[in-house]
């Protein structure tokens, strides 16, 4: 597994995405530091970015991959190797080198910026955390959504179809429960609700450490014990945990009982 | 008998010390004639219920201690003209019936309370139907930790023509709090970290506040039921909470609300039921709303505030609106000016969908910054269909309207 982790992550380095995703990363950190030139002012816009533009470039990045790399994982299923090692070294490759660019592409321009001097460096370092978080849950997914589909253009498809449905349509569709059902008790609801959707998870985690969690915290009890204290923090990352796991499990299930 | 008389007509001074003849306020008061000044050396003096009936001046020397041992009230002021400066009063009672006082000033009249420094209090000046006097440079530091059993810093009750000037209030339940008291002046005060209110008004009419500085209350500032205030040049800062506001609004009519600084509230201005007043020359920055308006609010008028950063800029619980936005800067507009007068050239309106929709169902809040909020916000603003239609700013500035305070 480790063998194909190196030669999946040394491809994509040798490939021009992963620079321009780094170059990316890197002048959008250092355009939003010079436009702003407070590291914490810059952390807030920098999530907006991230928890739209990760995903998204998640997904898209996976499924490109493994359908380009398909005849080269057909070559490798014929050789003595568990199926595991081979999609999930693959899978980590991705994730892996996406997760570098993202990580040396926003972390270069805050430490030139004086990211250490700063008191923001917590809140930093968790939206980098929350954004790595993001690449392997999407990336995760779009495997398994290619994994699924021979036919290239309808895995493309739901790929990008997920990712709108995440970002997009599934807070849509919470509103309009919310205020359907604007009667009841909704705290635990719509806290649940968040829960069960990444982008949602990792948008309340980072909130979570800013001053604006006070807004939060003002609708009711359940929403202040869960934004006001160290518990909501402990269960979006655990539910982030999950979040990966589920995905990476079923993959490799997949894998093992799917007719090449 | 000549020199006599002339130390009665500037009075004598009276040294206090533990080892001098008189070694107690108490007994320096009672043997004290009126005009004289106790002159009170560095010591500690533990006293309680020291009854001031005559016109003198007690001066400490060195900030001598005066230690109530939490007995009870430790000087209560029954007379004109009196001085207090200098004293450093600790441990006054704390009592479920009785409000005991560090210093109390009952139904006098030119008094004057200074440089005078309170810890471990329950209420620190306590002013009661005492009007014409002043307090100034003060420091009180309180411990309180519940609302229940502690007391205010700084208390007027039916006090009027009072000023209350550059006193440092921290750690109390309301730092300065005014009842039934009009025509007082608040300047240049520092009220942090108080457990309710940093400053608290009820019934009190042409009050004016100016230049001081509220951060990190409980609740912030409260002012209710009273008309005229003037409030200018002040601070509210830091009262991030669930149930905190920069400052809250309730029953206020005819006000001036200029030149202060709201900054990183949870609530900036919490408007109730006020009318007709003047909001000039604000800044409210990195407020989570900047403004609030609930319920009925007529006739107010914004003028050259600055918006900047705010989550919401103004909150709605109406779709009417009688209320005058005009030439305010807001950071959330994304007008052009082609004619070039500093002017947007297209109206901005404060209030978005999203704060609409928070309003009438408070747990979409955890929809805060997706980006589906942002695309419902942008269609709104493109073809308003909820918020109310003519609230709205016609012409918003391009550039702040002053620099931020």
């Amino acid at each position: 597994m480790l063998k194909i982790l190196k030669y999946s992550f040394f491809d994509l380095i040798r490939s021009r995405w992963s620079y321009v995703y780094f170059l990316f990363y890197l002048l959008l950190g250092f355009v939003l530091l010079f436009l702003n030139n407070d590291v914490s002012k810059a952390v807030i816009t920098l999530m907006n970015i991230i928890i739209v533009l990760v995903p998204l470039i998640g997904t898209i990045f996976g499924v490109m991959y493994y359908y380009n790399s398909k005849e080269f994982t057909e070559l490798l299923l014929a050789q003595p190797i568990r199926r595991s090692s081979i999609f999930l070294g693959q899978y980590f490759g991705v994730a892996g080198s996406q997760t570098m660019s993202l990580v040396l592409g926003l972390g270069i321009p805050f430490v030139m910026y004086g990211l250490f001097k700063s008191d923001a460096i917590f809140d930093f370092s968790l939206l980098l955390v929350t954004g790595a978080f993001l690449t392997l849950i999407f990336t995760a997914l779009s495997f398994n959504i290619a994994l699924s589909n021979e036919n290239k253009i309808k895995g493309f498809g739901y790929a990008v179809l997920l990712w709108l449905f995440l970002a997009v349509i599934y807070d849509g569709l919470f509103l309009m429960s919310l205020i359907i059902f604007k009667e009841y008790p909704l705290d635990t609801f719509s806290l649940a609700a968040t829960m069960f959707n990444p982008i949602d998870l990792s948008r309340i985690l980072i909130l979570l450490e800013l001053d604006i969690s006070a807004l939060l915290g003002y609708t009711g009890a359940v929403f202040k014990k869960f934004f006001g204290t160290q518990t909501g923090l402990i269960i979006s990352i655990v539910m982030l945990v999950i979040w990966t796991a589920i995905p990476l499990w079923w993959l490799t299930y997949k894998a093992k009982r799917k007719d090449f | 008998m000549f020199s006599l008389l002339g130390e009665r007509a500037f009075g004598r001074t009276v040294p206090i010390c533990p080892d001098c003849e008189i070694r107690t306020i108490s007994e320096g008061v009672a043997t004290a004639m009126d005009h004289d000044t106790l002159l009170i050396k560095k010591g500690t003096y533990k006293e309680f219920n020291i009854l001031i009936d005559k016109p003198l001046t007690l001066l400490g020397q060195g900030y001598p201690i005066v230690d109530g041992e939490e007995k009870g009230e430790i000087i209560r002021i029954v007379s004109d003209h009196v001085t207090i400066d200098g004293l450093f009063i600790i441990n006054v009672g704390t009592s479920y019936t009785t409000d005991y006082a560090a210093i109390r000033v009952v139904k006098s009249e030119h008094f004057l309370i200074q440089n005078v420094v309170l810890e471990r209090l329950f209420f620190g000046i306590y002013l009661e139907k005492s009007n014409h006097g002043k307090i100034f440079h003060n420091k009180i530091i309180g411990d309180a930790v519940d609302e229940y059993n502690s007391g205010n810093g700084i208390q007027l009750w039916y006090s009027h023509n009072v000023e209350v000037e550059r006193n440092i209030v921290q750690g109390v339940r309301d730092g300065i709090y005014l009842e039934f008291s009009d025509n007082v002046t608040i300047k240049g005060n520092t009220s942090t970290k108080n457990l309710r209110y940093g400053l608290h008004f009820m019934f009190s009419n042409d009050d004016v506040y100016t230049g001081n500085t509220f951060e990190e209350n409980g609740a912030g500032v409260a002012v209710m039921f009273s008309k005229r205030i003037k409030m200018i040049k002040n601070t509210f800062r830091n009262n991030w909470g669930t149930a905190s506001y920069g400052m809250l609004l309730k029953e206020i009519n005819d006000a001036e609300i200029v030149n202060n600084v709201f900054e990183e509230n949870t609530i900036g201005i919490n408007i109730e039921g006020s009318n007709r007043i003047t909001y000039d020359n604000n800044d409210f920055v990195a407020n989570g709303w900047a403004i609030k308006v609930l319920g009925a609010c007529y006739a107010n008028t914004f003028t050259r505030n600055n918006f900047l950063y705010n989550s919401f800029d103004i909150s709605y619980n109406s779709k009417m609106n009688d209320n005058k936005f005009d030439q305010n800067y807001w950071s959330d507009y994304t007008g052009y000016d082609l004619d070039k007068d500093g002017i947007g050239d297209i109206p901005y309106r404060p209030v978005k969908l999203f704060s609409y929709i928070v309003n009438r169902t408070p747990e979409t809040i955890v929809l805060l910054r997706s980006l589906f909020m942002d695309i419902i916000d942008f269609s709104e603003k493109v073809s308003p269909v909820f918020t109310p239609d003519n609230l709205m700013d016609a012409n918003p500035l391009i550039q702040r309207s002053h620099d931020t305070h």
